[in-house]
């Protein structure tokens, strides 16, 4: 399956002030492999890719590409365009298209000269149509970006890195918006290119699709190479150690009781722009002591839902109880009042204020509180106390609790909206994308902390596209398609992964 | 090539160098100008600083000077602390000292204890007014605010010109469109004998101080702050964003009035229509200087005033245009705004190879 090598990454080193991204990486790639770089967030796969296509210059280091003969050639580094003309095509994990242009526009862009008297747009149809066919990859080529899925939009990118001859294909977190069928598929095209003669790099944290679709796994941490093997001999405990650095500690859901309702929706509808913030009569209920998990593709309805629960959105039909009395104000405050402990889905944009210290953004929920205020003076030194105790509980680290919320990681942001919705005795939490973008060990600990929640009393709805965090949490597994949600008894994710697509189960 | 990296921790040297650097550079870069014009620039930057700092009438005047700039300063820096960009400073102020006339001129007879503080609360509140207009548009239409205060200073100061010419017209001014004096109860006391420097500074440092600890140690400040820097987080938060928005601009455009009554009360005297030789728009210059603290307000106010105030004195001694005071403010602007680039980024040279 694999021939000669194509690319060889040497000793590359990249450092961003004090934080080493990458340190000494060597990796090879040979013709027709699909190799997988694995690794937790921030452990330098980004980085590293981001040398090969020359977005960033390395500080030391080289990178090697086969020439038409088979020799290896150093590539001029922090050139994209050298990269191009190697043939190295990257799939960023947010698209880089123009978003009213079509799709055929959109992979023609750059590639032809900007001043040209005429456009070759047969030859180049007739070009793509080839690779289209070659490769299975198919979308609508004359329909407008804007207009796309994300699949097609997806498939998009790599007809136009294939449209440029691409050799070596990188595929930065190529599922993270699929659903299963759809990244199923998204391999199946990049296995048959792969047969002919394509290179594949793909990165990714999802152990089972790394496990299922390559043939060379390459562990990153720390910037640093920990590992690597054929995925034909690897076992996924012994690659999560390798990513983590130490075994992870698994959540388990032992069975409870649930107790009494504490949500209820009844024939709620929400009338938004679109069908990202509409929901469609829909009805269901949360327990105490009760999971509720909402799996679904991003953008049917998710954001709609979410801010009915988070007191953000009010509903334009039905009815909202809470512990059994109808919900008439809806008002983030009001919701807060009523203990609804909530974890936004864009935790930058709505989760802290990032200009403002540790400290304060804890207790933003709880300004009316005298514990933190007394006749409208901040108590300083309260607040200080309750961060410092609510950092060391939560495991947030970072500069300290006087140092602005934005310079923690992602995962040390969302331990500080753990600690802060927590630390409230939520009876409802409401848990929207609540491990997206996050390291093994954040996201376990995520997990654990809605467990713990659960075991307390409270009812958790948990809003996810990853089905296997759906599958691990949830005692009820709804699925949200268009505004509209069923319930679902089945565990099998062919199943569910179908529902979430809108087929009928 | 140069790189810039984001410097991890500003040291303590450059938060406090840069400003002092950025005011030297914008000295340096005006020097051009200066030689430009004929005059030798090292004299003229004697008699510049001379001009400031050479006895106690020039500083006194340097603080009078600096009075306006204080107040109008905070309230660019409290509108925009919450994002909120006022732009109509110039017109609050012009209705704060319209107000302060209509209380302030025999219409009510009362000791200095009483009116002082009616007077400054008349023109306070008809600040805040000025200011109501637009945050209402914004939050309840999404009016875009720059916009609204903007226009409203060229209304509202036709506005005084129309009540200078009808019925603030002082019978005894001659038939110039001025207004009657304040009365001497009304007035704002002198600071210093014989000077000009009135208390309307003390109004000003009490305001600059209150701001600051307002917005450092109360909730409102922290509203303020959670708002400005993301309303999406402190909405969610369940911050009402609207109120704090409001609350913001009431308390803004009360600033400028007071500005304004200052002005009036403890300078001029009476009211025309050119008591402001824009204090409304410097005081966003003042504001951003600063950048947005109340306490450096004042500090950017009196180095501003000095510019002003020495640039003028050197232009009449040497006889080069006085527009070269407005020329160090919008370079010394530039410069800090660079400056505070440096302060957060750092240029690292890479050899290519």
């Amino acid at each position: 399956m694999t021939g000669e090598p194509i690319l060889s990454l040497r000793g590359l080193t990249k450092r961003f002030g004090p934080v080493l991204a990458n340190q000494d990486v060597d990796l090879d790639l040979h013709r027709g492999e699909i190799l997988a770089l694995l690794g937790e967030n921030g452990a330098g796969k980004t980085t590293l890719m981001n040398m090969l296509f020359g977005h960033y210059l390395p500080d030391r280091g080289e990178v090697l590409v086969a020439d038409a003969e088979g020799q290896l050639q150093p590539l001029p580094l922090g050139h994209p365009q050298a990269a191009l003309e190697a043939g190295i095509g990257m799939v960023h994990q947010h698209f880089t298209l123009a978003e009213n242009l079509s799709a055929i526009d959109n992979i023609l862009l750059g590639a032809e000269p900007l001043l040209a008297l005429r456009r070759h747009r047969g030859a180049a149809l007739a070009k793509v149509e080839g690779i289209m066919a070659e490769t299975g990859l198919g979308a609508p080529l004359g329909e407008v970006v804007g207009r796309l899925s994300v699949g097609e939009r997806q498939r998009v990118e790599i007809l136009k890195a294939l449209y440029r001859d691409a050799r070596i294909l990188v595929l930065d977190e190529p599922t993270a918006v699929l659903t299963p069928q759809e990244a199923d598929t998204l391999f199946a095209n990049i296995t048959r290119m792969a047969a002919r003669g394509l290179s594949v790099i793909f990165i990714s944290h999802k152990l089972r699709e790394v496990l299922a679709f390559s043939n060379r796994i390459m562990v990153l941490r720390g910037g640093r190479v920990v590992g690597g093997m054929m995925t034909a001999e690897a076992a996924e405990r012994s690659i999560a150690r390798l990513m983590v650095g130490e075994d992870t500690a698994q959540s388990t859901r032992d069975p409870v009781e649930p107790g009494a309702p504490v949500l209820a929706l009844r024939d709620v509808s929400i009338a938004g722009h679109g069908v990202r913030d509409s929901l469609e009569h829909i009805s269901l209920s949360v327990h105490a002591r009760e999971i509720v998990g909402i799996a679904g593709v991003s953008g049917n309805g998710q954001t709609a839902l979410a801010g009915l629960i988070s007191g953000l959105a009010e509903p334009d039909a039905g009815t909202v109880e809470m512990e059994g009395v109808a919900v008439t104000d809806f008002s983030p405050m009001a919701f807060i009042r009523r203990r609804v402990g909530r974890i936004p889905e864009d935790r930058h944009r709505d989760g802290v204020v990032g200009a403002m210290t540790v400290a304060e953004n804890l207790v933003i929920e709880r300004l009316d509180d005298p514990v933190i205020q007394h006749r409208g003076f901040l108590k300083r030194n309260a607040i200080r106390s309750h961060a410092e105790e609510a950092v060391r509980k939560y495991d947030v680290r970072g500069p300290g609790i006087d140092a602005p919320a934005r310079l923690l990681s992602g995962g040390n942001i969302q331990k500080l909206i753990l600690a802060r919705v927590f630390e409230q005795k939520p009876r409802l939490i409401l848990a929207n994308q609540p491990t997206r973008g996050l390291d093994l060990g954040a996201a376990s600990e995520v997990g654990r902390r809605l467990l713990q929640a659960r075991a307390r009393g409270a009812g958790v709805v948990l809003i996810s596209e990853d089905l296997d965090e759906i599958l691990a949490l949830s005692d009820r597994i709804l699925v949200i398609h268009d505004g509209e949600v069923r319930e679902t008894t089945t565990r099998d994710r062919e199943a569910i992964g179908l529902m979430m697509a809108g087929e009928a189960a | 090539m140069i790189r810039i990296e984001p410097r991890t921790a500003p040291s303590r040297a450059i938060t406090l160098g840069v400003p002092v650097l950025a005011a030297l550079a914008a000295l340096a870069l005006a020097a051009i100008p200066l030689a430009l014009a004929g005059a030798d620039v090292l004299g003229a930057y004697v008699l510049m600083a001379r001009g400031v700092f050479g006895s106690v009438f020039t500083m006194t005047e340097t603080l009078t000077r600096a009075t306006p700039l204080i107040l109008t300063g905070l309230a660019a820096a409290i509108a925009f602390r919450a994002k909120l960009w006022n732009i109509g400073a110039e017109g609050q102020l012009y209705l704060g000292a319209l107000a302060a006339v209509a209380v302030g001129t025999g219409a009510i007879d009362a000791p200095p204890m009483v009116l002082v503080p009616l007077v400054l609360l008349a023109g306070a509140l008809a600040g805040a007014l000025a200011m109501a207009g637009p945050a209402v548009l914004k939050i309840r239409f999404g009016a875009d605010e720059v916009v609204t205060t903007l226009l409203l200073n060229f209304i509202i100061l036709i506005f005084v010109q129309m009540m200078l010419e009808g019925p603030f017209k002082d019978p005894m001014g001659l038939g110039w469109p001025q207004s009657e004096p304040i009365v001497d109860n009304a007035a704002l006391p002198p600071l210093v004998p014989r000077m000009r420097l009135h208390a309307g500074l003390i109004v000003g440092l009490v305001c600059a101080l209150v701001a600051h600890v307002a917005l450092a140690r109360t909730v409102w400040g922290y509203k303020i702050r959670a708002v400005g820097e993301n309303a999406a987080a402190a909405r969610h938060a369940g911050i009402a964003v609207p109120r704090v928005l409001m609350g913001a601009a009431l308390i803004s455009g009360a600033l400028a009035g007071l500005a304004g009554v200052g002005e009036v009360a403890g300078l001029k005297g009476y009211l025309t229509a050119d008591l402001s030789p824009g204090y409304g728009y410097a005081g966003i210059v003042v504001a951003m200087l600063a950048g947005l603290s109340p306490l450096d307000v004042v500090v950017s106010a009196v180095f501003i005033a000095a510019v002003f105030v020495g640039a003028d004195s050197m232009s009449r001694t040497i006889g080069v245009s006085n527009y070269l005071a407005d020329l160090v403010v919008a370079l010394s602007l530039l410069s800090v705004l660079v400056g505070g680039f440096v302060a957060r980024y750092r240029m690292v040279w890479v050899r290519r190879g």
